[in-house]
């Protein structure tokens, strides 16, 4: 089922939880919702599912409104970040209680719920734990149990709130592709919360960033990944290297960049920060005729797939590198060693006024390479 | 029982050198001191209660109880309490439900008010009543025009003694239930139960052993109410006595064998409430801990702490 939220704004006394969101999440769709605590992700998952009413906008489902729909009567499926499993039901009555709940001309016979639970908790691989209490279960097994229970009334929409949050990391990563496969297979049209974007960028098929309350950008992984459309994108989707210099506005390309002279201010310049990710920083023995900067090797930590290399430059910024071990190698890096450091890749984003890592979309510059 | 903590702590840091000698000293010397303080103040009067009421043998202390005037105090103070602990009860869960579940304004306003009959002396909220409903009072010409009979009669009783012991189920629910949060209740909406089951299968059993903690405290002080209860009976032997005042009057009467064994019958219900109490304590301990692993797993607290 097809949801769209359109121009919802939500208010917690001064707090602008929600500032006019829209969005429209196609039906079997998985959807993530990335932010850091506060930017409204969690208030936005609520608000689909009917748990708050928005101040204004609305909310539809399948093209019709369902903002003033009770909770009860929206048909999602809502798992929670510390699960909210019935502590003193067994997993086979957790997963069995919206069944049991409904009315009785609704309600399935005895036989039918029992059949329903135990394929729910084949889907969820828990077949054996029917009888045990969920002080009985691991991290894991209790979100596998509050999937199932919210599967078990055949929602159209799931909506999970930082539904790996409370895990410890191995069983995080397990639980991801597990979830990525499970999507795939009952494919019901399903929003997830998450502050880590690793996680969302792996899990799922579109990521809404969102910030203060607003949406920053919607795209695929690969999208918000590689071209972010603002300077906080760029920030929270992994470690990047700012430089604050001055950028010719006018003629935006490779040459309007001087990464060397940062307190100059050439006519018709602009403030700017350039945003490198740490991949895009080639180490090169010396100069190479490609702009870049001079600087001494602080610290090196060879131990992971690609080597992590931090960087003094002649400004006095620290630059955060990752190099391929081979290069590393090759070029014997060693702590202290003189380095010259030229940028692949990098993303500008101007900062007229000093409004924050925020900078509204209309003041996009373009990409340069 | 607070002496042993202390003895088991200083035991454990106590440094072996010549510091532990002396704190020796100082355990013994604490322990004896609580102690002798819980034996003057608590176990000697609760043996005199008992030595006194059969001091004159079985036969004085059964027929004391069996006396028409005390039969009827025991009955009106079971009136009382089934009035009382019901109507407390329902207040309570409704008061605890609806500070904690819903965002309500001047939400610590109202767990003040609820405070209140805790820190007003029990006589004044006896002389609130007479004030209310006395003939003097302010509803007092409307009443007696009606023939209703609160002050001096049951009604009245039951009235003060609710006032007294209102605070007891909200006092024990809101902390618990909102340490719960709304989680279960909203999962159990999510999933399609309407208010009353969400109440009766998911709400009711969180909440079951502070519940039962509350009315029993609330029950313990419905039958030893004394001051408030005394300002609005009237004292009408065999009609507006409760238990508490039935031993006041005998032993202003000196009849101190009678008083003793009346006293003795509340007492023993007494230690029955501090025997309950310990049941409950201990259960919802264990409730407690199942809460803690039914949530998150210890070894997450940390991303908790850092998520949203």
């Amino acid at each position: 089922m097809g949801i769209e939220v359109a121009n919802v704004t939500k208010q917690f006394g001064a707090f602008a939880a929600l500032r006019d969101v829209s969005l429209r999440v196609k039906a079997g769709e998985l959807i993530a919702l990335l932010g850091p605590s506060g930017s409204g992700k969690t208030t936005l998952l609520r608000v689909i599912a009917g748990l708050e009413a928005p101040d204004s906008g609305s909310v539809l489902f399948e093209g019709e409104d369902a903002t003033t729909r009770h909770v009860r009567d929206r048909r999602v499926g809502f798992v929670f970040q510390h699960y909210a499993l019935f502590r003193h039901m067994t997993v086979f009555e957790n997963v069995a209680f919206g069944l049991r709940v409904r009315p009785r001309r609704l309600r399935p016979t005895r036989a039918d719920i029992r059949r329903r639970v135990m394929e729910l908790l084949h889907l969820v691989q828990l077949e054996g734990f029917a009888k045990r209490y969920p002080s009985q279960l691991s991290g894991g097994q209790r979100q596998r149990v509050a999937l199932a229970r919210a599967l078990a009334v055949e929602p159209k929409v799931l909506l999970l709130d930082e539904p790996f949050g409370a895990l410890d990391a191995k069983v995080r990563q397990e639980l991801r592709r597990w979830l990525r496969r499970l999507h795939e297979e009952i494919h019901v049209t399903s929003v997830f919360v998450t502050h880590d974007q690793d996680e969302a960028l792996e899990v799922a098929d579109r990521v809404v960033v969102m910030n203060t309350g607003q949406i920053e950008q919607i795209g695929t992984p690969e999208e918000v990944f590689r071209s972010p459309a603002s300077a906080f994108v760029m920030n929270f989707l992994g470690t990047v290297n700012v430089f604050h210099r001055r950028v010719d506005s006018l003629t935006p390309g490779p040459d309007a960049i001087e990464l060397q002279c940062p307190d100059e201010l050439p006519a018709g310049s602009r403030p700017a920060r350039i945003f490198v990710r740490p991949h895009h920083l080639e180490i090169n023995a010396g100069p190479t005729g490609a702009p870049g900067l001079r600087g001494l090797v602080q610290y090196i930590n060879a131990a992971s797939p690609q080597v992590k290399v931090e960087v003094l430059s002649e400004f006095g910024e620290v630059l955060q590198i990752e190099t391929s071990q081979d290069r590393y190698q090759e070029l014997a890096l060693q702590k202290g060693s003189e380095v010259f450091v030229t940028p692949k890749e990098m993303r500008v984003f101007f900062d007229d006024g000093h409004h924050g890592p925020s900078t509204p979309s209309t003041q996009l510059p373009d990409r340069m390479s | 029982m607070a002496a042993i903590v202390t003895n088991a702590k200083l035991a454990h840091a106590a440094p072996r050198t010549a510091v532990r000698h002396s704190s020796a000293i100082v355990r013994w010397l604490l322990v004896l001191t609580a102690v002798a303080f819980l034996g003057l103040m608590l176990i000697l009067p609760l043996v005199i209660v008992f030595y006194s009421a059969l001091e004159k043998g079985w036969q004085t202390a059964w027929a004391a109880l069996t006396h028409p005037d005390a039969l009827a105090a025991i009955r009106l103070t079971a009136l009382t309490v089934a009035i009382a602990v019901p109507v407390n009860v329902i207040f309570g869960i409704a008061a605890a439900w609806a500070i904690t579940k819903f965002r309500v304004r001047c939400k610590s306003l109202l767990i003040t008010l609820i405070d209140l009959p805790f820190s007003i002396s029990p006589v004044i909220a006896g002389m609130i009543f007479v004030l209310l409903f006395g003939a003097q009072g302010l509803l007092g010409p409307w009443l007696s025009a009606h023939d209703i009979k609160i002050i001096f009669a049951w009604p009245g009783i039951a009235l003060a003694t609710m006032f007294v012991t209102l605070p007891f189920v909200a006092r024990e629910l809101i902390p618990l239930m909102q340490a719960q949060g709304c989680d279960d209740e909203e999962a159990a909406i999510s999933l399609g139960a309407n208010g009353w089951q969400t109440f009766f299968r998911v709400t009711l059993p969180n909440i079951k052993w502070g519940l039962a903690y509350g009315t029993i405290l609330c029950t313990a002080r419905a039958l030893g109410e004394f001051g408030a209860v005394s300002v609005v009976s009237g004292h009408i032997r065999g009609e507006t006595n409760t238990l508490p005042l039935h031993v006041e009057i005998l032993y202003n009467e000196y009849q101190f064998a009678a008083a003793f064994s009346v006293a003795g019958l509340l007492v023993g219900i007494a230690l029955l409430t501090i025997i309950g109490r310990s049941f409950i304590e201990w259960r919802m301990q264990k409730s407690l801990l199942r809460h803690a692993n039914g949530g998150p797993t210890a070894s997450s607290t940390l991303e908790q702490a850092g998520s949203e």
